[in-house]
């Protein structure tokens, strides 16, 4: 990218803000004492500094700064700064980037650069958006990132908007998203106003998520800026994928640097970096393993990122007739196809496992049961080869135990799966012999039959159980949205687990954009803010984006809805009302067994149901100007809802029904 | 013509308990569906016996009554066991009960949206 050859070009009037602030601060204390009218005019008791003020506007300060500066500065509008400022600059940086928005609740810290993105950046490319939750926004750019494959910044107020974001910083990690996150902090006590903003300052803010992100910088100069934002992009955007920090100075956002200070401003050019491919000898071993296997098992978790990846998967899968075992992190593989398996039996029957992007590798391979005396061992046959690809192996921390307990391998592959997929392709296609291409059509035969067996009703007749029930079942729902969706463009922003998979036992996703995975960390409160992210990124191709929304989830931080409103943003929200922490009433009844201590809902009721009273999500909703209907408990009026709301998404807007539905 | 009214006979005294066996089922199926919802089965095989991904279909055609309540008092597996202690006899039975009433799923070929789902 061309460096900005304008942006160091700087106003010759430029004043130093801080001399002159200290300066209208003196004169203006001895020019009110001199003026008993002026002195009238101040707050009783209250020490009023002539410095600009984030105090709550009123006449009274109005009049004592104007009272303080009318009389004791040598420019004609001496409260005003000339020149360009720091935080410009940073948008000259920030503009070279391809990040389309930047998501903020709006913080003291962050003003200036605020102030620069909406007035000299002109609010576009990127365009600010407005979260009413640091921990929301950050959770849409996850959920953007993993449908447009471009980053966004989360612009946080400096300590407590971070402490907000911390758990959907945290998602991202483990999912494997950048969101470039940004805040407000100032370093230099004397010149942080006292009170809230220094209550918000930090020595080193980003230490409570270093863990967590991938690097992180607090620039001390708008060069130094410059290349730490740069960087960071780049770092973020190499796999694996993670999110990084950089720290904004208040002082450097609000004031005009010296011209010495800018006179080599330059802005770097970014390459981002090829993701690292396996070692030739290592995929040629493990390409080896394959070909020989009786029968081998992929297993994918977030094995593509793009559509390319799945692609590249199937060609695999099909070259092999290997089972694909997908742990849905990602979309990648289609579900209606003949090898695609969920759960572990055909890890059980596998002689050789390939595991792509697992965020769980022993988990794959063992089980641990969840009884009163736990048991654990492996689920595979015993003598079983594995074989793992992923960025896992040379990319870990110590802390968060997000990398899982340590299971042995036969070849590790510390690389990017969906980059070394090509050459895991052509080396199983370079050692293929006529007698294992029968022994492979032999296998394909026979997963085809036993697809085709599988699916002869069975999905069906699951489904009709409990059809016409109330509370709603989770197959009722899926079937009449997919009904209405079928023949759209249409992609399901939200994970599905909790209505038991139905839409994918139901629908047919076949595209990378279909499906985003589910939040990495498993921190709640991810579901509606990524639904709204990912809806942003399908809205510039008019795809219909459709979350099915788990009640506890959205109470978490309905004001995502807010935001889609507010932006426009269509997605079409469907709860799943079942009005419990399901998954909680679950360990609750767990204990109260194992303890003999007998289970009744007296008391499993307690601390794990949302009921008394009952969350009307509809008026929620509608109050955040997000149309909306429900509740629904009768199947019967499903349709007619569903169709209205979809009618409002197709026209750009957001909508909400809410269903009241069966557990799970 | 007199085996006639000994039919008669039998029928008159029999029908009365015939009526009272099914006002009782149909009370147990009732305390069954309370046990059901109390003790909290529906969280994982819903309302209706359904089956979820948390737990196994139970109705319509439940397993024999010696299985399920063999499987309830023992599992060590990822349903906790419920003892007697936990959930009575009369309890367990009214749930078997309850189950046994849940009506046939209709057809799914007689179902629209399900027809074309494989």
């Amino acid at each position: 990218m061309a460096n900005n050859t304008d942006s160091n070009s700087t106003d010759g009037q430029a004043v130093d803000r801080r001399k002159f602030i200290k300066g209208a601060a003196i004169a203006g204390a001895a020019a009110v004492a001199a003026d008993g009218v002026k002195a009238a005019i101040l707050p009783q008791g209250d020490a009023v500094s002539a410095t600009p003020s984030v105090m709550r506007p009123s006449s009274s300060y109005a009049q004592a700064e104007l009272a303080t500066s009318s009389v004791s500065m040598p420019s004609q509008y001496p409260g005003v700064s000339n020149g360009k400022p720091g935080s410009d600059y940073m948008v000259d940086v920030i503009k070279t980037l391809d990040i389309d928005y930047i998501i903020t609740n709006p913080a003291s810290s962050c003003r200036g650069l605020h102030e620069s993105l909406v007035t000299y950046g002109g609010n576009t490319a990127p365009e600010l958006l407005t979260t009413m939750h640091e921990e929301s926004g950050t959770a849409m750019g996850h959920g953007y990132f993993k449908v447009s494959g471009r980053p966004l910044a989360s612009l946080c107020h400096g300590t407590v908007g971070l402490q907000h974001a911390a758990m959907a910083v945290y998602n991202a990690w483990c999912d494997r998203a950048p969101v470039i996150m940004m805040i407000g902090n100032e370093m230099d006590a004397q010149h942080r106003r006292p009170g809230t903003p220094t209550l918000h300052a930090a020595q080193d803010p980003a230490a409570m998520i270093r863990d967590f992100t991938k690097w992180d910088d607090q620039p001390a100069s708008l060069q130094h800026f410059a290349e730490s934002m740069v960087r960071a992009y780049k770092i973020a955007l190499t796999p694996p994928y993670e999110p990084v920090l950089i720290v904004l100075g208040e002082v450097m956002q609000d004031e005009v640097p010296e011209p010495g200070a800018v006179e080599h401003f330059s802005i770097p050019k970014v390459a981002i970096p090829a993701p690292p491919t396996g070692d030739g000898n290592a995929v040629r071993e493990t390409a080896a393993m394959l070909v020989g296997a009786e029968y081998p098992v992929l297993v994918a978790d977030r094995a593509a990122r793009t559509q390319a990846g799945m692609q590249a998967l199937v060609e695999l899968a099909e070259l092999l007739q290997a089972p694909v075992v997908d742990q849905g992190g990602r979309m990648n593989f289609p579900n209606m196809h003949h090898l695609y398996h969920r759960g572990g039996a055909a890890i059980r029957r596998a002689d050789v496992v390939v595991g792509l992007e697992l965020t769980d590798m022993w988990g794959t391979v063992n089980d641990m049961s969840d009884t009163v005396h736990p048991t654990q061992g492996p689920v595979v046959r015993p003598g079983t080869r594995l074989v793992s690809i992923g960025v896992g192996d040379i990319y870990v921390r110590a802390n968060y135990q997000d990398f899982q307990r340590y299971q042995p391998v036969d070849i590790a592959i510390g690389a990017d799966a969906e980059a070394t997929l090509p050459l895991l392709i052509e080396a199983v296609k370079s050692q293929l012999t006529d007698a294992h291409r029968a022994n492979i059509e032999a296998r394909g035969q026979q997963l085809r039959d036993a697809y085709a067996r599988a699916r002869a009703n069975t999905p069906a007749q699951a489904a009709a159980s409990a059809w016409n029930a109330s509370p709603i079942s989770g197959a009722r729902l899926s079937a009449e949205m997919w009904e209405l969706i079928k023949n759209e463009d249409w992609a399901l922003v939200s994970r599905d687990q909790s209505i038991s998979a139905w839409p994918h036992r139901i629908w047919d996703f076949r595209q990378y954009h279909q499906w985003i995975g589910g939040p990495g960390g498993q921190g709640v409160g991810y579901g509606l803010p990524a639904a709204v992210g990912a809806a942003l990124a399908h809205r510039e191709h008019g795809r219909l984006a459709i979350n099915i929304q788990n009640d506890g989830d959205c109470m978490y931080a309905p004001g995502a809805l807010w935001t889609a409103a507010h932006h426009r943003i269509p997605l079409l929200s469907v709860m799943h009302n079942n009005r419990a922490y399901h998954q909680e009433v679950m360990h609750l009844q767990r204990l109260c067994s194992w303890r003999q201590r007998g289970y009744d809902d007296a008391r499993w009721r307690i601390a794990t149901t949302i009921e008394d009273p009952f969350v009307d999500f509809a008026k929620l909703a509608d109050s955040m100007g997000v149309a909306s209907i429900g509740p629904i408990d009768n199947p019967n009026d499903l349709a007619p809802a569903l169709r209205r709301a979809i009618d409002i998404v197709k026209g750009g807007e957001p909508a909400l029904v809410d269903v009241i539905t069966q557990p799970r | 013509m007199r085996s006639i009214l000994r039919l008669a006979a039998v029928a008159a005294i029999a029908a009365p308990v015939l009526v009272a066996a099914t006002a009782a089922l149909a009370a147990d199926a009732e305390a069954g569906r309370e046990a059901y919802e109390r003790v909290g089965c529906y969280t994982c095989h819903g309302y209706e016996g359904q089956g979820a991904g948390t737990g196994p279909k139970l109705a319509p055609d439940p397993l024999p009554y010696a299985a399920l309540s063999n499987f309830v008092r023992q599992t060590s597996g990822a349903m906790p066991p419920f003892t007697p202690a936990v959930l009575p006899e009369e309890d367990l039975q009214n749930i078997y009960t309850y189950l046994q009433s849940i009506p046939q799923p209709p057809d799914p070929g007689d179902v629209p949206l399900l027809q074309d789902i494989q």
